[in-house]
């Protein structure tokens, strides 16, 4: 099991916040946000990965197979659908602050402030 | 009793799909009274789970998934008194935002109930769950609700604003704390928090456990606003309509420091028990910050939410420190205050609430004097000032006066003093704004508050829905702050909270159970309890003074103070890429004090 995978994984957390902090338009930071949250699907399962592993399903296969974790995986899709709703969630605000201020700024239209 | 346990989760979601799927179809009525039932049967449940609780902690497995020769597959619920004291809390929340919220969001029917029930389901689910992924998953379910409801009134500026803010920055946090989780699944293969605990018991502090305790302890930290996570909060909780906001300041932040807590004690006290010293410096720390920079910004606030927002992060500081203490007295008076605490603010923000609709503004200046007609909120809104100034002996005082206990008996001689400038500046802040609102004291302006803003969309409540009086608003602030005051006469409740504390923290082991011994309040808890309403009601006088000579030495001692406090407003800047950066450098702080502390005296 090479260390490939979780050096990736940090990697996209590092761009995905970079992106984050660095956005001036909320379509793209919504995908920073994205980009950043991809990077905990490739860190559970590189950890439940096994070398050699089948895919966790044991029908016409003897259970003393190695199989990679299912857990895991569950984690992983429970994970792809809080991002997916997120990513919802937030465009739809999008739509709604260019509505308004006609503009995708996040610093547009700022009208919180000290 | 154990059938009971699910239910506090299930009710509540099991209603809000029916009224996604048919409030459309039924009068709105029907569905106000629907939602104001099922808060209560949820009400009535999380009550009689707080009370089976006090004997012994409740243990329920979903599907029947008990642990098999200690291996650990299945999701467990497990009621202790803390938790069920917080779904409680937020059941009630609930309650009192149904009730307020009668026949308010006409023209979108029943969204609102729905998402409040969902969020309900979600807290209660927070405050039980005995695993670590499934503490996760209501995460996420309360914190996308919130931002729902935090965006409801999608059609203007500053909710939008405070929508972005608070859904980018908690979601930043969930990224942490799924990596922390991975980090500890992939250590142990468990996600049960006490399996997890067991596994970890008798292991040293290693660079991978640091790291997943900062990332997992920070993530909560988010959740719970802790400077320098807090920006979000006072966007978010200022922008959303006034019924959501009771919830999110009185439950959804007080959760973020149980998940703290409960973190701490079931997984992590024992790889870090040798490191105690250090944990308790950071918590400290971070505890303390809080609670100096939200009661600051509180004062310098002219927008009511605003304020009340700046007071629960200050407030959370004062939690935080009693937890900080890592000590079972300590913990049982933030539990005893959070509780007290958070009734208070729910009825203060929902005090807000009942302004913004009956006289359309939620300013301190533009209010001023015109809150004459409405004598009993001004009354009730006064008691919630002098209630977050901890007056003696009610709720709130019998919370921080364990939490001043558990203080000397550390030696953190410093802790009583801070606790004393948070209250009577939030206190101060809120006796300030009802003195200028209800009785028309003070200057008609004072340029040391943050700047009004583009008044245009200033009432975020709606332009006087039909058929409701001021009485039916007024009611459930009035119920929220007597209850808060209220928690204090609850028959034995310091040695109850001690109680649970100490089940708390043992949770784990259960074998060292020692009974709780009996705490009782010292004098010197009565003085700083009456030293802090002392001081909030001189505040408050010092600001609203036109005496000559009194508001000119208060003048001057504003200009010098002018540089810093622009300082602040600026920190304070609204853009969402500075509070993510915030958010990187106490993460990366945190952990890196954590690890240079930790590990090298690991051999």
């Amino acid at each position: 099991m090479s260390y490939l995978p979780y050096v990736v994984a940090v990697w996209l957390l590092v761009v995905g916040l970079y992106g984050v902090v660095t956005s001036r338009n909320l379509v793209h930071l919504t995908q920073c946000l994205a980009v950043a949250q991809s990077s905990s699907y490739l860190l559970l399962l590189a950890i439940g990965f096994r070398t050699g592993g089948i895919a966790p399903v044991f029908s016409g296969v003897s259970t003393g197979r190695k199989a990679v974790d299912p857990i895991v995986q569950a984690l992983t899709l429970t994970d792809v659908v809080v991002s997916v709703t997120i990513s919802g969630l937030l465009l739809a605000i999008s739509v709604q602050v260019f509505k308004r201020h006609h503009s995708l700024d996040p610093a547009a239209g700022r009208e919180m402030q000290g | 009793m154990h059938a009971l346990v699910p239910l506090p989760v299930i009710v509540p979601l099991a209603a809000a799909v029916v009224i996604a799927g048919f409030g459309k179809f039924v009068h709105s009525r029907l569905v106000d009274l629907g939602a104001i039932l099922v808060a209560l049967a949820d009400a009535v449940i999380t009550v009689m789970l707080l009370l089976a609780s006090l004997g012994h902690s409740l243990t329920y497995w979903y599907g029947g998934w008990q642990p098999v020769h200690g291996l650990t597959i299945g999701i467990a619920f497990v009621v202790q008194p803390f938790g069920a004291a917080l779904a409680v809390l937020a059941s009630l929340g609930t309650l009192a935002t149904l009730i307020f919220s009668y026949r308010y969001f006409e023209e979108v029917g029943a969204l609102f109930h729905m998402l409040v029930l969902v969020f309900l389901g979600a807290m209660c689910g927070f405050a039980m769950t005995g695993d670590l992924f499934n503490l996760f998953v209501f995460f996420e379910l309360m914190s996308v609700t919130a931002f729902a409801l935090t965006a409801y009134r999608s059609d203007e500026a500053a909710p939008l604003q405070g929508a972005v803010n608070f859904t980018v920055v908690n979601t930043v946090a969930a990224i942490l704390i799924l990596f922390g989780m991975g980090l500890l699944y992939g250590r142990t293969d468990a996600l049960n928090m006490a399996a997890i605990g067991r596994q970890l018991a008798h292991v040293g502090a290693d660079p991978l456990l640091v790291m997943a305790f900062a990332l997992i302890t920070c993530g909560y930290l988010v959740k719970a606003a802790v400077v320098p996570f807090h920006f979000w909060l006072a966007d978010a909780y200022a922008a959303a309509p006034a019924p959501a906001a009771v919830l999110f300041a009185a439950v959804m932040s007080d959760l973020g420091l149980y998940a703290v807590a409960e973190i701490y004690w079931t997984i992590f006290d024992g790889p870090f028990g040798q490191h105690a010293n250090l944990i308790r410096g950071v918590l400290l720390t971070l505890g303390m910050l809080t609670a100096m920079l939200g009661a600051v910004m509180s004062v310098l606030q002219r927008k009511l939410k605003r304020l009340l927002a700046f007071a629960t992060i200050s407030h959370i500081g004062l939690f935080l420190l009693g937890i900080g203490l890592l000590d079972n007295v300590g913990l049982a008076g933030a539990i005893v205050y959070l509780c007290a605490d958070g009734l208070v603010k729910g009825g203060l923000f929902l005090g807000a609430g009942v302004l913004a609709y009956r006289l359309g503004s939620g300013d301190e200046f533009d209010l001023r004097g015109r809150g004459s007609g409405l004598p009993v909120l001004g009354t009730t809104m006064a008691l919630g000032g002098l209630a977050l100034a901890t007056l003696p002996p009610f709720g709130t005082f019998v919370g921080k006066g364990l939490i001043e206990d558990a203080a000397a008996e550390a030696g953190a001689w410093w802790l009583p003093w801070t606790l004393l400038f948070a209250e009577v500046l939030t206190g101060g802040a809120v006796l300030r704004a009802t003195g200028r609102i209800f009785l028309g004291l003070g200057a008609a302006a004072d340029p040391e508050l943050s700047e009004p803003q583009d008044d245009e969309d200033e009432d975020d409540e709606p332009e006087n829905p039909p058929g409701r009086s001021a009485t039916l608003m007024t009611f459930p602030v009035v119920l929220l702050v007597v209850g808060g005051l209220l928690v204090g006469f609850i028959p034995h409740v310091a040695d109850r909270a001690a109680d649970a504390a100490v089940r708390f923290v043992a949770r784990p082991t259960l074998l060292d159970h020692t009974a709780a011994q009996s705490p009782h309040l010292s004098t010197a808890a009565y003085l700083f309890g009456a030293g802090a309403c002392a001081g909030a009601l001189a505040f408050a006088f010092l600001s609203l003074t036109r005496i000559r000579r009194v508001s000119a030495a208060r003048d001057r001692g504003a200009e010098w103070l002018r540089l810093p406090v622009s300082v602040l407003h600026g920190l304070h800047s609204g853009h969402v890429g500075d509070y993510v950066t915030w958010l990187v450098v106490g993460v990366t702080s945190v952990g890196a004090a954590c690890l240079l502390g930790m590990t090298h005296v690991v051999p």
